[in-house]
């Protein structure tokens, strides 16, 4: 077996982040290789903060990160090299194309210009952007700059695929474009953890839920378990997800 | 109180708009700073009032006549004012019809558009009023102080400058809608708007290096040459510095004349402000789908990405290039004086700290777009690159720039002296590494569309930029005379870079 196979994608241990109060406290979650985690939560329940700190965007208080056993608090750079992180805000080069955007995120990842070009055109074919490849960004639409964006993200093909609401203000078609390109690379072995607003995805998608609600990880497997452990029937995620945080506000 | 949607109402919604951001834009949007920076304003008016007393004690102990050669100097006052208030009028102009904000919502509202543009154009004429009232004021209340009322006509031709400079920037910004179209008046008026700011007083100072061989534009104004050619001291010309040297039916007939035709260029052009605007605001929400960069994809090391990008941007930045242009323009007289007086070796001192000053100015905006002003922020901390490199990559990106500007000038100094070139190319690296420094160590994460509002991030680091520039500057101007004061204030900018350093918040992080 691959020891990839064995070891998490993601492990995070006892993670701990402050803004004057609490952001993160206390979380752990594994996500394994080859998976698709969805992480739900309410708004201010820590997800962003999560990722961004897994990222390297971010330095925690406390607690251990490591992505696929390296230590990405000790190790920045060696983890920052297998990770490929997006967020919900498009942050792309007005000034530059798309095909100049992903040579410049190829260079700072060190992929090699022949498959770094080759893999820029199939990302780009993929997410139907071919025809706009040497228009600079700056007239884009949202769904353009977010497809440039997941374009760069995956240039290099990272092992542990980051997404911090992908979806936010896409439109259908654009939605499912990049929906399925996420579920091409999981299929290629690829390890994706996600935030959504969008239970269906959750539902269609993810291997496994984790739900973060207080900075704390309060529930999590896949949707039957979840189902069995909060829904009563055929209770759907939305409802299971009402639960799970309602029950959480009120033990607290 | 006003009727909803009536000019008065109008008024007062722009008026509270514009309170607002003014104090965000002097407190950096800390209202905990509103004392201070109250404080430090009237210290500000305070000095300005006592350098105005300084410079204006010798010529305000006589009696001032209204001869020819004090109208002409005068009048050259106003015009100077004058462009660059234009200047600034063409940027508001052009920030009016191309940025969004509130217009969709006010153009989709049933009201008269033509109410909210009246309003604002006269906003702009309030706006560069009070500029202009802020920087000159304290010379008017000095020669008030010592001359007498009747330089109270002074603030009258502030007022009249500030309203013809702002309609003629309506005009000009809308001819070239008008001739160019919406999609390349928005780089074309920034351009001119640089150009006319500089125009005059470079113009002026050229013609005085090449008529009289002299650097003070003043001794070239009360020369013969100019005297012989202006017209006489009776003619309507002269009528605007008649007006702020006292002349109470002057100043009637200008102030008069300048509010008609603010009246009438406003009621002509606000009616179309709202089709301008439209037009403008759409060219920057529709695809602008402009082919370019090459099929070839090269691929280097993260540190020559960083800085082929940095290039890039900043070669495609329309805003960026209208202000290196006036650099460069401002760079035009000493470089002229550079050639006229090529082997005669008696330009440097003039020269050499022009250099070195605009370098460390050049190398601030430079590195506050490519430190500070990272669009994609989140891209760049997660690639696996150690956060040294991604800077060091950075600064080498302004380095080249201002390498690529200032280097045919020291070129063109070695060819007059070693020791001048050797100088000057000292100035200037230390004036740009200084001013790249003071970025990094005050950078605060913002949009590159930002950079207008850079200064209100840092007031320290604007002060401190300045200075240290200055500094340098003076250095660089001592050391080519061969004195040896110039260490002195070679150890008085590193100790001015000390104490930026010591009051950054990069010493904290």
């Amino acid at each position: 077996m691959n020891p990839d196979q064995t070891t998490p994608a993601l492990s995070i241990k006892g993670l701990r982040k402050s803004f004057g109060r609490p952001a993160v406290d206390d979380l752990a979650l594994n996500v394994r290789a080859g998976e698709f985690y969805l992480l739900l939560g309410p708004n201010g329940a820590g997800k962003t903060t999560t990722l961004r700190m897994v990222s390297g965007l971010l330095k925690p208080d406390a607690g251990e990160i490591r992505i696929f056993g390296i230590d990405a608090i000790a190790d920045p750079v060696a983890a920052k090299r297998i990770t490929g992180w997006l967020s919900d805000e498009p942050m792309i080069y007005d000034k530059l194309t798309p095909l100049e955007y992903l040579e410049f995120v190829a260079g700072l990842w060190s992929v090699e210009a022949s498959v770094a070009a080759a893999r820029a055109r199939e990302l780009l074919g993929w997410l139907n952007l071919e025809a706009h490849a040497r228009e600079r960004c700056e007239g884009f639409s949202r769904g353009m700059r977010q497809k440039v964006a997941l374009a760069g993200a995956l240039v290099h093909d990272p092992k542990l695929i980051i997404l911090d609401e992908p979806l936010t203000g896409l439109d259908a078609g654009s939605a499912r474009m990049v929906k399925d390109v996420l579920a091409e690379k999981v299929r290629a072995d690829a390890s994706v953890v996600m935030t959504t607003h969008i239970l269906e995805i959750a539902e269609r998608m993810a291997d496994r839920i984790g739900v973060i609600s207080g900075g704390r990880l309060v529930a999590e497997g896949t949707l039957a378990e979840l189902r069995d452990q909060f829904g009563r029937g055929q209770a759907s995620l939305e409802d299971m997800f009402l639960t799970i945080v309602e029950q959480d506000r009120a033990a607290e | 109180m006003s009727a909803a949607r009536s000019l008065p109402w109008f008024a007062r919604h722009e008026a509270r708009l514009a309170w607002r951001d003014m104090l965000a834009m002097m407190t950096a949007g800390q209202p905990r700073r509103e004392r201070r920076v109250a404080i430090w304003l009237v210290a500000f008016a305070v000095s300005l009032h006592a350098i105005a007393y300084l410079v204006l004690r010798p010529y305000v102990s006589r009696e001032i006549q209204p001869d020819l050669p004090t109208l002409i100097a005068v009048t050259s006052t106003i015009l100077l004012s004058g462009s660059a208030m234009l200047s600034q009028a063409m940027e508001s102009v052009t920030r009016t019809f191309y940025t969004r904000s509130d217009l969709e919502l006010i153009l989709s509202a049933p009201v008269q558009a033509q109410k909210v543009f009246a309003v604002r154009i006269g906003a702009m004429a309030l706006s560069a009023s009070l500029m202009s009232i802020l920087l000159m004021g304290p010379f008017i209340d000095i020669l008030i102080f010592r001359g007498g009322p009747r330089w109270l006509g002074a603030y009258g031709i502030l007022i009249a400058v500030s309203l013809v400079t702002t309609v003629l920037a309506v005009a000009l910004t809308i001819k070239l809608f008008q001739l160019i179209g919406p999609r390349r008046t928005r780089l074309a008026a920034q351009i001119v708007a640089a150009i006319v700011g500089g125009i005059f007083v470079i113009g002026l100072q050229t013609a005085a290096m090449f008529s009289g061989g002299t650097f003070s534009r003043l001794s070239f104004l009360q020369s013969s040459f100019v005297l012989a050619h202006v017209p006489g001291e009776h003619s309507i010309l002269w009528w605007p510095a008649r007006a702020a040297l006292g002349n109470w039916h002057a100043l009637i007939w200008v102030l008069g004349g300048s509010v008609l035709a603010f009246l009438a260029i406003t009621a002509r052009y606000a009616p179309r402000f709202a089709g301008y605007v439209l037009a403008a605001t759409s060219t920057s929400i529709r695809p602008r789908y402009r082919q370019s960069g090459s099929n070839r994809f090269r691929v280097g090391t993260p540190a020559m990405v960083l800085r082929r990008k940095e290039r890039l941007l900043i070669l495609r930045d329309p805003w960026l290039i209208s202000q290196s242009l006036m650099q460069l323009l401002y760079l035009s007289p000493p470089a002229l004086l550079l050639w006229h007086n090529y082997g005669r070796g008696s330009t440097a001192i003039v020269l050499v700290p022009v250099l070195i000053m605009s370098a460390g100015q050049l190398a601030g905006g430079l590195a506050w777009l490519t430190i500070s002003g990272e669009d994609a922020p989140d891209l760049v901390g997660s690639a696996p690159v150690a956060p040294g490199r991604l800077l060091r990559a950075k600064i080498e990106a302004v380095m080249q720039c201002i390498g690529l500007i200032f280097c045919p000038f020291v070129a063109g100094l070695l060819l007059v002296s070693r020791y001048q070139a050797l100088i000057a190319f000292a100035g200037i690296f230390l004036a740009a590494a200084s001013s790249t420094a003071i970025q990094l160590w005050f950078r605060a994460q913002a949009k590159r569309s930002q950079f207008r509002r850079r200064h209100t991030s840092s007031r320290i680091a604007t002060l401190a930029e300045a200075l240290i520039s200055i500094n340098w500057a003076a250095a660089g101007g001592i050391a080519v005379t061969g004195s040896p004061l110039g260490i002195i204030v070679v150890l008085l900018a590193a100790f001015l870079l000390w104490c930026v350093w010591r009051l950054s918040p990069a010493r904290l992080r």
